[in-house]
């Protein structure tokens, strides 16, 4: 998810760091292109124009023009924000520590809050608690088999009531739940329009008469515009303790997660994934504006490489690395440079899209030395074109830089293994983002 | 083919109050300046028109505005409707029958857009018009999707074709399209599961349920249906593409517009992908159901 937006934020900054300077009209285009990415993302108007009245005045500082790498900064502070709409930290359900602890699911018509039902029953069971799954939604047909199907499939009891009332329904599970030792029990109620006042109502009555734990709205990640108007209605009525994305498995870019939150303040918990009930994840806000933007390490790139004496360099590694044309030799140039900036596998995460990318590429710090006599005794020639350096061309260099040809080896393979990722990340930029890429599992 | 028109206006109403609606207040008595073109846009991009439909309509305006025509509300407002018609009319011709029994209507979609619900209206439909119907459960997969897709056949008294949970859907959709031929039946509607248009394996399981009906009828026979929940926003488009490719697109059915979230993102497919829309869902009962039509759509839109 969000991939669409990543693609374009780096589009939108790599032209930035071309500008060098920014100007103040600069930033206004960049905001521009930002705003328009936004809307695309269906981030509600109002969030998205207050995002970017927000972020001008940010940028347009004092501070920033004079800074370095003004687009950069830009992009910590279109980050910066995101992170601050999404809710700075995870926030965890509602411990399961009373029999019963009480959620109650609530959303619009096919969200997919009988699935999270089961999802959140399953997760019970497998914290060795014992969860009641039960069926308020009496209006949709077959939605009380559906549940059945699916408690059946986990082993968990279904409690359904004959010719009785939603709030009825669930009243009387909790007085079932106190009885047999229930530890959480889950009301699954029908989906609804929060403009229907008669079925808002009745969640009232379920809210009154259970006295939820949770109290979660379902909202499908795929949602529009509209997705500040159903949950504004829905916390009005409610007061909702969280909300839940479902769908997040699809390709939506998922403004309405901003939206969402923005509106209602209420944090985001849940993350469903999928079809199967295993399908669960927690939400992490800070991740999540991270991937959104495609550029949450860029932010720590930039704060380490202002902390070392030359962003320039750093800037034209990444420059040489998204033009393919990274050799040994620049690999060797750069190392003084990087030294100072951290493990260089932290420091080729940092670059936008390649974080995850470079899982697997090793490249062991205290081998530095190592490598930089290694390539110290390679011609330049072979630096350049590492390909010729054959048998003999080997024990030379190894010879000379006082290693082992195993070691040599070595090197030559991360760096070739290197080469093909970042070939790859390029190759994904085009494509859409590798799958590591995601928050969450495709 | 319009009968419920005051239908459609009443649960268009809900949008026309909360977000077009507004242009006609924001226009009246203004001159139409910049100040006034941003709100117009405003209204245009809260309704999920999207950008590339917005820009469109925007760049007209300010047309407008240069050349310093006429710029009473009555006109800012016609061109705001004139622009939308046109983009919806300029789509390619909707495709719903060819005359040839029987008609089989592949209805797709992602994940709780409608999809059953939408089979057990077209059935009622298709059934109050004097055609013979027939069902088929193909969602072999959701949990009591079978059994729901049954209420339906029940509610509008067709017949129904399923095999059991987890059978292959694609040979329920063989068996349907053998006996609906057999039987001489006008309309077959196939109930698909939901699937996000990004998990390539129920992609071509999709296909694979078109393939094999194809064995049955020529492909002429056949069309396919997507239905959108009209709450969606910009995905729409990704979904529309997608589903396209796999197994075509014969229309859309846009589903939901009784809520506050509606109509949009029919504009912003038309502008972008020309797919027509063929009906709209605005309820949860079984004769919730409108043909759409353009010129009714955009004015139950802007009517105040
Ligand atoms: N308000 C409203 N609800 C609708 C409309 N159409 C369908 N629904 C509801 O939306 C929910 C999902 O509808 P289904 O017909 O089960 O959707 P589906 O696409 O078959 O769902 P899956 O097969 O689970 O992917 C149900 O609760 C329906 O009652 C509509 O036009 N308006
Ligand atoms: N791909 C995907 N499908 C989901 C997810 N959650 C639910 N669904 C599907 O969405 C449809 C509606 O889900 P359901 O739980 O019945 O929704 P409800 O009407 O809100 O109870 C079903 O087809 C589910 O299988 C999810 O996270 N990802
Ligand atoms: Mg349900
Ligand atoms: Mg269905």
């Amino acid at each position: 998810m969000f991939g669409e937006l990543i693609d374009k934020f780096d589009e939108i900054f790599k032209n930035l760091r071309g500008a060098g300077k920014l100007t103040e009209k600069n930033i206004k285009d960049a905001l521009k292109e930002v705003r328009r990415a936004l809307l695309e993302a269906d981030v509600n108007y109002k969030v998205v124009r207050d995002f970017i009245k927000h972020a001008e005045t940010e940028a347009v500082g004092e501070r920033v023009l004079k800074s370095i790498e003004p687009g950069q900064q830009i992009v910590k502070i279109v980050h910066d924000e995101l992170v601050r709409l999404l809710g700075e930290k995870m926030v965890p359900l509602a411990p399961i520590d009373k029999a019963p602890t009480v959620y109650v699911l609530c959303g619009l018509q096919g969200s997919g809050k009988t699935t999270l039902c089961g999802k959140l029953a399953l997760q019970a069971k497998r914290k060795n608690k014992k969860p009641l799954l039960v069926a308020a939604d009496i209006y949709r047909p077959a939605a009380i088999k559906q549940l059945m199907i699916l408690g059946d499939s986990i082993g968990v009891e279904v409690f359904h009531l004959d010719n009785a009332k939603p709030p009825e329904i669930c009243s009387q599970a909790k007085k079932y739940a106190e009885k047999n030792f229930i530890d959480l029990m889950i009301c699954d109620t029908a989906g609804r329009l929060h403009i229907d006042d008669e079925l808002m109502v009745e969640l009232e009555e379920i809210k009154a008469r259970v006295a939820p734990d949770e109290l979660i709205l379902v909202a499908d990640a795929m949602t529009g515009q509209d997705a500040v108007n159903l949950a504004e209605k829905f916390h009005q009525r409610l007061g909702l303790t969280g909300v839940a994305l479902s769908k997040l498995d699809g390709d939506a870019r998922g403004g309405a997660a901003i939206s969402i939150r923005a509106v209602t303040g209420c944090p985001i918990k849940l993350a469903s994934i999928g079809e199967k009930l295993s399908d669960l994840e927690p939400f992490h806000p800070d991740r999540m504006a991270s991937r959104i933007l495609g550029m949450g390490d860029i932010v720590s790139l930039v704060e380490k490489a202002q902390q070392s004496v030359d962003l320039k360099e750093a800037a034209k590694l990444e420059e040489k690395l998204r033009r393919q044309a990274f050799t040994l030799e620049d690999f060797y140039e750069q190392m003084q440079q990087i030294k100072k900036m951290g493990p260089l596998e932290s420091i080729l995460g940092m670059i936008p899209g390649m974080g995850k990318a470079l899982k697997g590429v090793q490249i062991d710090e205290n081998g530095m030395k190592r490598v930089e006599a290694m390539i110290q005794s390679m011609t330049l020639e072979e630096r350049r074109n590492p390909h010729i350096i054959d048998g003999s061309r080997k024990k030379r260099i190894a010879l000379g830089s006082g290693n082992s040809v195993q070691n040599l080896n070595l090197l030559l393979k991360q760096f070739s293994a290197m080469q093909k990722m970042i070939k790859n990340v390029n190759k994904f930029k085009l494509k859409g983002l590798p799958k590591g890429a995601f928050p969450f599992q495709m | 083919m319009f009968s419920g028109f005051k239908k459609l206006k009443d649960s268009l109403a809900k949008t026309r109050d909360s977000i077009l609606g507004k242009i006609s207040q924001i226009v009246t008595g203004r001159k139409l300046d910049d100040d006034l073109i941003d709100e117009i846009e405003e209204s245009l991009l809260k309704a999920d028109i999207g950008v590339a439909a917005t820009d469109r309509i925007i760049e007209r305006l300010r047309q407008l505005a240069k050349e310093a025509k006429a710029t009473d509300s009555d006109t800012v407002f016609g061109i705001l409707k004139d622009e939308i018609k046109k983009i919806l009319e300029s789509n390619r011709k909707s495709l719903m029958g060819n005359g040839i029994r029987p008609h089989i209507w592949l209805i797709t979609g992602v994940n709780g857009t409608g999809k059953t619900t939408t089979v057990g209206k077209l059935a009622h439909y298709f059934k109050n018009n004097g055609k013979s119907v027939m069902i088929a459960a193909c969602d072999t997969f959701r949990a009591a999707a079978v059994e729901q897709l049954a209420i339906w056949a029940e509610r509008s008294g067709v017949v129904l074709v399923t095999a059991q949970s987890g059978a292959d859907p694609a040979s329920v959709a063989f068996d349907a399209a053998s006996s609906a031929v057999s039987k001489g039946i006008d309309y077959l509607l196939i109930d698909t599961a939901g699937r996000l248009h990004t998990k390539a394996n129920l992609m071509e399981e999709l296909k694979k349920i078109r393939r094999v009906t194809e064995k049955v009828v020529p492909s002429n026979q056949i069309f396919s249906k997507l239905i959108i929940d009209g709450t969606t926003g910009q995905n729409a488009l990704s979904q529309v593409k997608v589903f396209t490719d796999a197994v075509g697109c014969d229309g859309l059915i846009v589903t939901k517009l009784d809520g506050t979230a509606r109509g949009g993102i029919v504009v912003a497919i038309a502008q972008e992908l020309s797919v027509p829309v063929d009906f709209i869902g605005i309820g949860e009962s079984i004769d919730d159901l409108e043909a759409f039509n353009a010129d009714s759509f955009v004015e139950a839109l802007f009517e105040s």
